[in-house]
């Protein structure tokens, strides 16, 4: 079956007949062509396909589209503005927070869904933000300093 | 994976919710575990009726010597809920390890119950701390006392009309606690335990032990009768049989149930 829905991504409403089986993460690449949301994993287990839904870090590929009609996604595309990078993107870039860069898109959606609300958070929040994003490269000590200075910067700004 | 071809409807009622499940559609709460199950084509509903439009199914509040946990509460909700965290902490504690903060920003404790995996966190929490569930369904609503709620593996008490509407915590659940032990950050427990230490006794429950959660009634005897920790801990994994498996040997997971019972009744001890 198919349903009209409508979903504000990054600010902007898109309106489109989907699916009702499609994914969001699906919505995502191929519909609205946003290719730096992620699939990772087909267990729900990677994190690369972390998005906002209405604020909150979710799942892309663990929410029919669908679910999502109505509400306001985020995505890693939204991130830098009028070409500046946001915070969390620069400092990403200063202490090395990547390497392939195939989860960075969902460490940051991910981090972003704690320190928008905490940016005091500790490192053991950081960490507890990102326990369900996997990276095989960094180690993740990088990914760490990386939230911590975008936190602190964000705090400041 | 794709999921197979379904048709979705959002209730908007909870009245449409139970007449879209007597008409044979599959309840979708947070979608944390169906979703996946769908992706992986283990589970291929033709009809799912979304659940996360209904207000009144969100939300903690007290309702005498009980709280009253909507059934679409996350389990960020209850994990960080003032009131659970201190009249019934194992489930609060269960809650806060489930998957990962993404997971727990949209599955639910109705959800966790009504899916009753036999490595879930939630169905055991809510053994151990004595709680129930309210269902409901076109014909009327009904308790279901924690101890019945679940049968085997995915599989609950519930009839195919009935949905979970509320959890009950007993406020008397202070002095309680949960411990699990898994190998990622993420990961399913291989082995929980639920400790509640109640103005009734001592209750323990077990997942990962069996195809449900279980009373370790051969831990609860011994203290009950005021036997010491070392003597309950002895007989926690009595009358359990676990598989052997990819997390380890029946043995294994014997002594880990005794590990971590030991664990949650000395946190217990110490609220
Ligand atoms: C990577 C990963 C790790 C996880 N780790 C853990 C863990 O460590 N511990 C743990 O306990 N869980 C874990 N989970 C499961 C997760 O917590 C789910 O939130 C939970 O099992 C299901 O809740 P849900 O709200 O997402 O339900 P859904 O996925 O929407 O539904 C699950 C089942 O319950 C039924 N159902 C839903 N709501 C109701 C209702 N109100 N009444 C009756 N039936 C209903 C559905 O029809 C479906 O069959 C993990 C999941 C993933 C993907
Ligand atoms: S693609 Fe791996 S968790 Fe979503
Ligand atoms: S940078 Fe390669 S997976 Fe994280």
């Amino acid at each position: 079956m198919s349903q009209t829905i409508t979903v504000t991504v990054n600010g902007t409403a898109h309106t489109a007949e989907v699916e009702q089986r499609q994914l969001l993460v699906h919505f995502l690449r191929e519909t609205l062509n946003l290719t730096g949301t992620h699939v990772g994993c087909d267990t729900s287990t990677c994190g690369c396909c972390t998005v906002h839904l209405n604020g909150e870090a979710i799942l892309s590929c663990s929410l029919l589209a669908v679910q999502a009609d109505g509400c306001a996604v985020r995505t890693v595309e939204g991130l830098q503005q009028d070409g500046v990078l946001h915070p969390i993107q620069q400092a990403f870039h200063e202490n090395h927070g990547l390497q392939c860069g195939f989860c960075t898109p969902g460490m940051m959606m991910a981090a972003l869904g704690v320190i928008e609300q905490h940016p005091d958070a500790s490192d053991e929040e950081v960490r507890e933000a990102l326990e369900g994003n996997l990276c095989r490269c960094t180690g993740y000590q990088n990914i760490v300093a990386a939230v911590r200075s975008a936190a602190d910067e964000m705090a400041r700004s | 994976m794709i999921p197979s071809a379904l048709s979705y409807t959002k209730a908007g009622t909870l009245d449409e919710a139970l007449a879209a499940v007597a008409a044979g559609a599959r309840p979708l709460a947070g979608g944390q575990s169906l979703v996946p199950m769908m992706r992986l084509r283990l589970a291929a509903p033709e009809g799912l009726v979304d659940l996360g439009g209904l207000a009144e199914l969100v939300g903690i509040c007290e309702d005498g010597d009980e709280l009253a946990v909507g059934a679409m509460t996350t389990h960020r909700s209850v994990a960080a809920d003032p009131q659970i965290l201190a009249s019934c902490h194992v489930v609060a504690q269960a809650a806060s390890g489930v998957g990962s903060l993404v997971i727990r920003n949209r599955g639910t404790i109705g959800g966790s119950l009504g899916h009753a995996d036999p490595h879930a966190d939630l169905p055991a929490a809510l053994l151990a701390a004595g709680g129930a569930v309210i269902v409901r369904s076109s014909r009327g609503e009904r308790r279901i006392e924690a101890d019945d709620l679940v049968t085997s593996y995915l599989t609950t008490s519930l009839a195919s009309d009935e949905l979970i509407t509320q959890v009950r915590l007993p406020k008397g659940a202070a002095r309680s606690a949960y411990a699990k032990f898994h190998r990622r950050a993420i990961d399913w427990s291989i082995v929980g335990v639920g400790v509640t230490i109640g103005s009734a006794g001592t209750r323990v429950a077990v997942t990962g032990v069996g195809d449900r959660p279980l009373r370790a009634t051969g831990f609860e005897d011994v203290i009950n009768a005021g036997g010491s920790l070392d003597e309950a801990v002895a007989q926690a994994g009595t009358g359990m049989s676990p598989l052997d498996d990819l997390d380890g040997s029946a043995e294994y997971k014997l002594h880990l149930v005794g590990v971590l019972a030991r664990q949650a009744y000395t946190e217990a001890s110490g609220r």
